[in-house]
């Protein structure tokens, strides 16, 4: 034993053997390290500067202001008052009343119970530090010299808060029950719409993948349809249909369309295609040899339905539940257009920022928005995680035999959900049409005349496609290299999987809260990229960060497809991995890169909740014109606008079709044999 | 010849010099008034100064107060043309106005001027309260018209009245304010609590009450009158009813903003504002404008509106907003979660 250590002291230490870093390695960690780079300034500082911002109180301190009162001849005898002593005497003000917003103001005449506005005694008046502030009248004080003031002008003087940190904000939130009922409103109209919407949903397509219904093809069409239209379209078109002149304002028998009824409605529309799709996919994988077995043990139809088709689709029906659930909850522009005197959360946020200029409060709705929407996104990632392959090598694919039966029934189920797609749609582009509804309803272009409005008229819908132009084609660059980066480097895992959750990030955060967040960090003058404020690329970046998380995996699941043999071929023939990058990766992921693009395009066509804090005058978009048409009134407007969106994602989506039907099939040959 | 030479490089560098400053003063000017009419404004301003040229940044009335207050430290305009007065007062209690005597500002009405001397802001007009009534709904619905803000809380008019919501809309604001200044402070908040019985929902912004009351969508929509006018023009069967009590009003007003490097073109463009030119062109828009003697009435116009605005004290209304909105919220804001 000895020896051997002896043997181990004498012997000189190897060579530390470290896999060699090679340019290349270098090249990609360096670039990986500038798209996180780019994560964190865009996602990370925002969202901790808004967090820091829901801590920022206002507070009127007493201790900043001393007084004087002369006598009934106007003779100061030099006797001075602290407010702080006096209200300590009198009891005044209460600590939550000294605890205000930005905006607040407070009186002193209370400080002196003999103060009459007819008396001629006169007060003296003035901040102890730089920092005191009160108004005269609505004249700023800000010095420490004594004010001399007559009684009818001590009236006037209102004490204005300065900043301090603390629960203040959260505190004043709880205690406003009209506020925190917002919460409650919230969560009742996502789960009543998660319910309506997956059950619809899924029967639709189970019909498409299970049963030999005729017209497949035109009904997937149609179920996504509402991805190309903002959200508060089909609250423009409840309006023409349920309001007090709805052409079919009796079947709702009386009651109003404008609250919880008319937000969950409207959300079973514009998260029916999300739902779809997810539950889609689940439905379209099965194996037929456990209906065959489920036959062969005489089990009943609703008994197989239950023990197989359901729990196949589990993970499907529970994804597809907490991206619906989310998606409601963090929408802003239905709950706007049609929301009436029901209160939710993200409308919190617009009425606190943009009606009382309250940023703090604004900042304390998002961090309570931020919870529920981060809970259902991660439960929704943990419920991914544990989806396993349901397909063996051993499994037979089902096939659906036609049952003439239940195949028109299907069909009638399915034309049902069509019409209240196409309904919606259809109602809109008539409203558009129609020249003074309900008075005149000759038809008119008169409200295609976005320039007589808000909203910013045709410019903006020109704004929103040069933005839609620039969110695809920066977003793709940089989500498909960022994807790569993650999946193709070597080693540096920690850094990969930092970079990973990053990337997942963006989706748990609600529009709103990040459009929030980049005002108060971008708008700082002291911010070095203070200048982007206000212009078009503030919208481009937001919008990017905003729908990132989607695209990264869509990127991800198609590099993934690639074998990493590729990296090592590349290496042993001595070629820089860019090269293999731009030759063989992109080519090859060419359909998931297009995917992307579109996906990216239409997003930014439809936003309103990420960008409506966002843009200037000069970058008006035609999402948000929709709603600020709509807020003035001009409703039919509001719709040929978002008609307008609709056309163009519709003409987007088209071209994109051929597009890649001709590049596909170009670069595509070599899947063929 | 040489002497010549040197003399008429002199002119035209002189003359060059001259043009470049004058073609290079520019204004950037945040205003809420309609984008319709700032062509119009700018072009007749640019009549009399054709070397000032205006940068227009516009928005509506919160938007653009919010975006002042959020540049604060840093601020981007030079000029505000046409803003509500109760937004300027914010601004100047948070000192962000430039104080400014503009020439000829005697003879405005002195209701349209800051108290202070130099004043902070001037007014240009006078945007008041009034009720949208749609006659052909009422009628279907088997309503009189109502004469007084008092008449609305007859429990016939139960879910047929729209109003804005004063936490997001200026219009809402004052006349919240107006009926605190007119039945009192107890007396207002007791109206309010009947008003709110009757009060189908609460709309974001001003006008859009008087748009649901033109398109039909409700009987009765709390508005302004300029609204209702242009509704009415439009074709919709409305009539613009001046309650008897007295309607509140805000102007819109201009300022310079504080810092502003271009002061001297700033002080040129708030000369022209308080002129009579200037206040023939709001004449258009506006029944009430702050020059004495110039408005002429304006189609659709209700009559006898000038005589029933209140005495309007602005500084109670922007130094009690804070105060005023809290107890709103929690009145009616929290109530309506029930329904």
């Amino acid at each position: 034993m000895s020896t051997m250590s002896t043997n181990q002291d004498t012997l000189p230490a190897g060579p530390d053997i470290r896999p060699r870093l090679s340019r290349d390695d270098i090249l990609m960690r360096g670039s990986m390290m500038v798209i996180a780079l780019y994560l964190i300034v865009t996602l990370a500082l925002p969202l901790y500067t808004m967090l820091s911002k829901s801590f920022s109180t206002y507070r009127v301190e007493l201790s900043q202001y001393e007084f004087q009162v002369s006598d009934e001849a106007g003779v100061f005898d030099g006797t001075i008052l602290t407010a702080d002593e006096l209200n300590r005497q009198l009891g005044v003000y209460s600590d939550t009343d000294l605890t205000t917003g930005s905006d607040g103001r407070l009186p002193v005449t209370g400080f002196f119970p003999d103060f009459s506005f007819r008396s001629p005694v006169m007060y003296q008046m003035r901040n102890t530090t730089e920092a005191g502030r009160f108004l005269v009248g609505s004249t700023l004080n800000e010095g420490t010299d004594w004010v001399e003031l007559d009684s009818n002008t001590f009236r006037r003087v209102q004490m204005r808060p300065v900043q301090a940190r603390g629960l203040g904000n959260f505190i004043n939130y709880f205690s406003t029950p009209a506020l925190f009922n917002s919460i409650k409103n919230s969560l009742w109209i996502s789960v009543v719409s998660t319910i309506v919407t997956v059950t619809l949903a899924f029967w639709f397509a189970y019909a498409l993948n299970r049963s030999c219904m005729r017209f497949k093809g035109a009904f997937r069409l149609i179920a996504m349809a509402p991805i190309l239209v903002p959200s508060l379209l089909p609250g423009i078109a409840l309006v023409y249909l349920f309001g007090n002149q709805g052409m079919i304002k009796e079947l709702l028998f009386g009651a109003s369309i404008y609250g919880p009824i008319g937000i969950v409605i409207g959300s079973v529309f514009f998260t029916f295609p999300h739902a779809f799709l997810i539950i889609s996919t689940a439905l379209a994988i099965s194996d037929a040899r456990l209906y065959e077995a489920a036959v062969s043990l005489r089990s009943t139809p609703w008994r197989t339905f239950w023990t197989v088709t359901i729990p196949g689709a589990r993970y499907g029906l529970i994804s597809a539940a907490f991206v619906v659930f989310n998606l409601v909850i963090t929408d802003f522009g239905l709950p706007k257009v049609i929301g009436g005197q029901f209160n939710v959360l993200a409308v919190d946020i617009y009425k606190q920022v943009i009606g009382q200029q309250n940023f703090e409060m604004g900042a304390v709705v998002s961090v309570v928005l931020v919870i529920p929407a981060i809970l259902a996104f991660g439960i929704d990632r943990m419920v991914q995680s544990k989806q396993v392959a349901l397909l063996s090598a051993r499994s037979v694919p089902y096939q659906a035999t036609p049952n003439p039966k239940t195949d028109r029934i299907f069909l009638i189920y399915c034309s049902l959900i069509g019409l209240f797609i196409v309904g919606l749609l259809a109602v809109c582009q008539f409203a558009a049409l129609i020249k003074f509804w309900p008075y005149d309803l000759s038809l008119s272009l008169k409200n295609y005349q976005f320039n007589k409005m808000d909203g910013g008229g045709w410019g903006s819908y020109f704004n929103s496609i040069k933005l839609a132009f620039l969110t695809a084609v920066i977003g793709t660059t940089v989500v498909f290299f960022g994807a790569y980066l993650v999946e193709k480097s070597n080693g540096f895992k920690t850094g990969r999987s930092i970079f990973q959750m990053f990337a997942m990030l963006p989706m748990a955060i609600p529009g709103m809260v990040l459009g929030l967040s980049y005002i108060f960090f971008f708008n700082n003058p002291s911010n070095p990229f203070n200048a982007i404020y206000g212009t078009m690329a503030i919208l481009v970046i937001c919008t990017v960060t905003h729908f990132y998380t989607v695209s990264h995996l869509t990127a991800v699941t198609a590099l993934k497809q690639m074998d990493k043999e590729f990296e090592s071929v590349s290496a042993s023939l001595k070629q820089p991995t860019m090269k293999l990058f731009a030759r063989v990766t992109v080519p090859v992921c060419l359909p998931a890169v297009l995917d992307i693009s579109i996906y990216l395009f239409v997003n930014a066509m439809t936003t309103v909740s990420a960008v409506v804090f966002l843009y200037s005058p000069k970058t008006t978009l035609a999402s948000i014109a929709v709603l600020n048409m709509d807020d003035a009134g001009d409703i039919a407007p509001a719709a040929a606008m978002g008609m307008m969106i609709f056309y163009t994602n519709a003409a987007a989506r088209i071209v994109h079709l051929i597009a890649s039907k001709g590049i596909l099939a170009r670069t595509q040959a070599w899947r063929s044999r | 010849m040489k002497h010549t030479t040197s003399f008429l490089a002199a002119l035209a560098v002189g003359a060059l010099t001259a043009t470049v400053a004058a073609s290079e003063t520019e204004l950037t000017v945040y205003t809420a008034v309609e984008a319709e009419d700032l062509a119009r404004y700018a072009e007749t301003f640019n009549q009399s100064n054709p070397d000032i040229k205006i940068n227009w940044v516009r928005d509506s009335t919160g938007i653009i107060t919010a975006k002042l207050l959020a540049e604060r430290d840093n601020p981007q305009a030079d000029v505000i043309w046409g803003l509500a007065a109760t937004s300027l007062l914010l601004l100047k209690s948070e000192g962000m106005l430039e104080p400014y005597a503009p020439a000829g500002v005697d003879k405005l009405d002195a209701k349209f001027v800051d108290g202070d001397n130099p004043p902070a802001w001037v007014g240009m007009d006078a945007w008041v309260a009034s009720v949208c009534y749609n006659t052909v709904e009422a009628e279907k619905a088997g309503l009189k018209p109502p004469t007084s803000w008092k008449d609305l809380t007859d429990p016939m008019y139960k879910d047929q009245v729209i109003m804005p919501n004063p936490n997001s809309s200026g219009t809402g604001f004052l006349d919240v304010s107006s009926w605190l200044q007119m039945f009192g402070e107890e007396g207002g908040w007791e109206y309010m609590d009947a008003l709110h019985e009757n009060i189908a929902r609460y709309t974001h912004s001003g006008s859009k009450p008087c748009k649901l009351a033109a398109a039909g969508e409700i009987p009765i929509g709390i508005s302004f009158a300029f609204r209702g006018a242009k509704s009415k023009a439009d074709g919709a069967p409305l009539e613009i009813i001046v309650p008897s009590e007295g309607v509140g009003w805000d102007m819109e007003a201009t300022a310079i903003v504080a810092g502003t490097a271009n002061l001297e073109a700033a002080q040129k463009l708030v000369d022209f504002t308080v002129t009579k030119e200037a206040n023939e062109m709001y004449n258009t828009g506006y029944a009430v404008v702050a020059y004495p003697g110039v408005a002429k009435p304006v189609e659709h116009f209700p009559e006898g509106l000038l005589d029933a605005m209140i005495n309007n004290d602005f500084e109670y209304a922007a130094n009690n907003r804070a105060a005023i909105l809290k107890e709103w919220q929690s009145r009616y804001d929290g109530k309506s979660e029930a329904k």
